[in-house]
């Protein structure tokens, strides 16, 4: 292990990577910080750029996006009440009480040395899990892995979806028939080409991400009249006070912290679950441990409410790195588009990744250091300033968003039809938004659908075309379990709703 | 049974499953292949089934929480000129170049969003456009043909 964090380091460690994490915490602050643009629309835009770069430089300035994106979220919840994202929502319920008691400094202060303290715990958990886990998952079959695939489809389905569990598995099921176009990967027949050529290779990835994410936000910001760019500029505004923490502060928030940021990396590591569900658990945690006092301050602007669910959520990013370097199989959307990423540079994650591209997996690792760092000492005096970028009118916002998503195909294939089809499915993306179907599991499934299908030939080939191989492995039916509970505890949870 | 847009939206996902679905068996594969556990059309056949099996199930299962969307509120208009800006970039782009053709996309997409400072419209699009070409021509390498500029010897 010395070995890789050595490896690790002298690949982050360079000029150029420091240069990506810094570039990638900068940009993905100022896209966080504008509600509606998530960290998803930030990667995406950012991908084009990457494969310009050597993966593991491409991974670092999508890693850094991710952290600024999440960061930059806190920022507007603190403010303005209005989360950039949603691992960030439970941070308003104590940081905005906070800012309207003239403590917005203060708060952004333990939002940012919380979200360091998380991020950094966290990226050492992960650097001890990783390498176990790449070993225990060598002993993976293809029915585990079908399996697995399936768990974390229905996951994201049910933790996605608020409620609308049907709708997502829908776009899973899009998601998936839009990666079956193209060649079959074994026989090379062609599927759902409809005899055009530009389909004979598939539906680009990057295609699909700039539609559903970046295209489709911006028309969707355009027919919903909605202005992301106004709370920037309330933000500019606002007397932010002192950034100084006192010492009682600081005592809570060692306590604080450590559990936090356990909560956090497991919540993380599951697939589906992420950001959101982590700092909601967090916070109702942290709610139920303090004592009565304490916990009277709760929702009032309490330190321990504010500083759990920002660990959490820091957490839970580098927790969702663990499914996707060591099994191949990405925890959220946003893994879900840096695992395509990934493929596109030609490198295979998964359990062979930590021997193969030893430089990738533990520069990844390692660049989480040096992102909390930079996050810390960069972003937290410039928040203000950065808040005055963020004032940019719509006019010129949307304009810019559409110009990097038709450019980034465009220098991609090099071809008009990509184009087209790129409206075409932003369009229908728009429309499906506006009626609360989930793109997340669409992207997910996308990403995994070729995957899926390769592991299901192996199994059913090995079985001979008998489904048994669901059960016939103990670990195989110990996924499917937990997928079938899943389903199960989602509905329920709709029938007690009602 | 209430129907609403939702409803709709997953009748017609009912019916592109449907049609999914045929066109998944009539994939052609090899004789040889036919009775195999597993051919090329297999994987689609089952999603047929789950897109018609999720669908219908939302089709016939009640609403608990209806989305209503105000449409007098949507800005159709602008959205359609956006979009329809778009089309034209991607039919252009290929005869007319890429500088050109990107820099008008951008400032017809400021006009109609209804800016106009004229000076920074001009600066957001021709001299951003011909930066970020550097970047990506000059610096990361990525070759962008350019018939407009080529025949004006700017590009060679």
């Amino acid at each position: 292990m010395i070995e890789g964090i050595l490896i690790g380091l002298t690949t982050a460690l360079t000029l150029q990577n420091i240069l990506m994490v810094m570039v990638g915490c900068f940009f993905g602050t100022i896209i966080g910080m504008l509600p509606g643009l998530g960290p998803m629309t930030a990667i995406a835009l950012m991908i084009p750029i990457t494969y310009g770069f050597d993966p593991a430089t491409g991974l670092i300035l999508m890693a850094g996006v991710y952290y600024g994106a999440v960061f930059g979220g806190s920022t507007s919840s603190i403010l303005l009440n209005a989360p950039g994202v949603p691992g960030t929502v439970a941070t308003s319920f104590d940081g905005y009480p906070m800012a309207q008691q003239g403590k917005a400094g203060k708060a952004l202060a333990i939002a940012a040395w919380s979200s360091f303290a998380g991020g950094t715990l966290s990226a050492i958990y992960l650097l001890f899990m990783a390498p176990s886990l790449s070993k225990v998952s060598l002993s993976f079959r293809s029915p585990d892995y079908f399996a697995l695939m399936i768990l974390g489809l229905t996951a994201i389905a049910a933790f996605s979806s608020k409620g609308q569990f049907l709708k997502a598995m829908m776009m899973v099921v899009l998601g998936l028939m839009l990666a079956s176009v193209g060649q079959d990967s074994l026989s090379d027949i062609t599927r759902f080409t409809f005899d055009n050529m530009n389909l004979t290779d598939g539906i680009s990835f990057v295609l699909v991400v700039m539609a559903t994410f970046a295209m489709s936000e911006a028309l969707t910001i355009i027919l919903k009249r909605n202005d992301p760019t106004s709370a920037a500029k309330q933000v500019s505004l606002t007397e932010l006070g002192s950034i100084k923490i006192n010492k009682e502060e600081r005592t809570k928030m060692y306590k604080t912290i450590p559990r936090s940021s356990i909560i956090g990396f497991l919540i993380g590591v599951l697939p589906g679950a992420g950001a959101t569900i982590a700092s909601f658990l967090a916070y109702g945690m942290e709610r139920n441990v303090v004592n009565d006092e304490e916990k009277e301050k709760f929702g009032k602007g309490s330190v321990n409410g504010l500083s759990a669910p920002e660990t959490a959520n820091n957490a839970a990013c580098s927790g969702s790195f663990v499914p996707m370097l060591t099994l191949g199989i990405p925890g959220s959307g946003t893994t879900a588009v840096m695992l395509g990423a990934l493929l596109g540079f030609g490198v295979q994650p998964g359990p062979r990744l930590y021997m193969t591209n030893p430089e990738i997996f533990w520069s990844i690792i390692m660049s989480m250091y040096i992102g909390m760092v930079i996050l810390l000492i960069l972003n937290l005096p410039l928040i203000p300033y950065i808040a005055r970028i963020l004032a940019v009118p719509k006019n010129y916002l949307i304009p810019l968003i559409l110009f990097f998503s038709v450019t980034g195909i465009y220098v991609m294939s090099f071809n008009n039809f990509d184009i087209y089809l790129m409206i075409g499915i932003a369009v229908v993306a728009t429309f499906l938004r506006l009626y609360d179907f989930p793109m997340p599991p669409l992207i997910l499934a996308f990403v995994l659908g070729g995957l899926m299908e390769e592991n299901l030939r192996r199994s059913l080939l090995l079985s001979n075309g008998s489904w048994e191989f669901l059960w016939d492995r103990t670990l195989t039916l110990c996924i499917l379990l937990t997928t079938i509970l899943i389903v199960v505890w989602h509905f329920y949870k709709s029938i007690i709703r009602k | 049974m209430n129907i609403n847009t939702t409803k709709i939206i997953s009748l017609l996902f009912f019916i592109f499953s449907a049609f999914y679905l045929y066109t998944a068996y009539q994939i052609q594969v090899f004789a040889f292949d036919e009775n195999a556990p597993f051919n090329a059309r297999t994987f689609p056949i089952y999603l047929g089934y789950a897109g018609l099996f999720f669908s219908g199930l939302k089709l016939v299962l009640p609403e608990p929480n209806t989305i209503k969307v105000d449409h007098k509120n949507l800005e159709y208009k602008k959205t359609a000129i956006l979009i329809v800006i778009a089309i034209i970039y991607g039919a252009t782009i290929l005869k007319v170049g890429y500088f050109l053709t990107t820099s008008l996309f951008l400032f017809s997409s400021y006009y109609f969003l209804g800016e106009r400072r004229w000076v920074l419209m001009f600066f957001l699009s021709f001299p951003f456009v011909a930066a970020f070409m550097y970047l990506l021509h000059g610096i990361l390498d990525i070759y962008l043909r350019d018939p407009f500029l080529q025949s004006i010897g700017v590009m060679g």
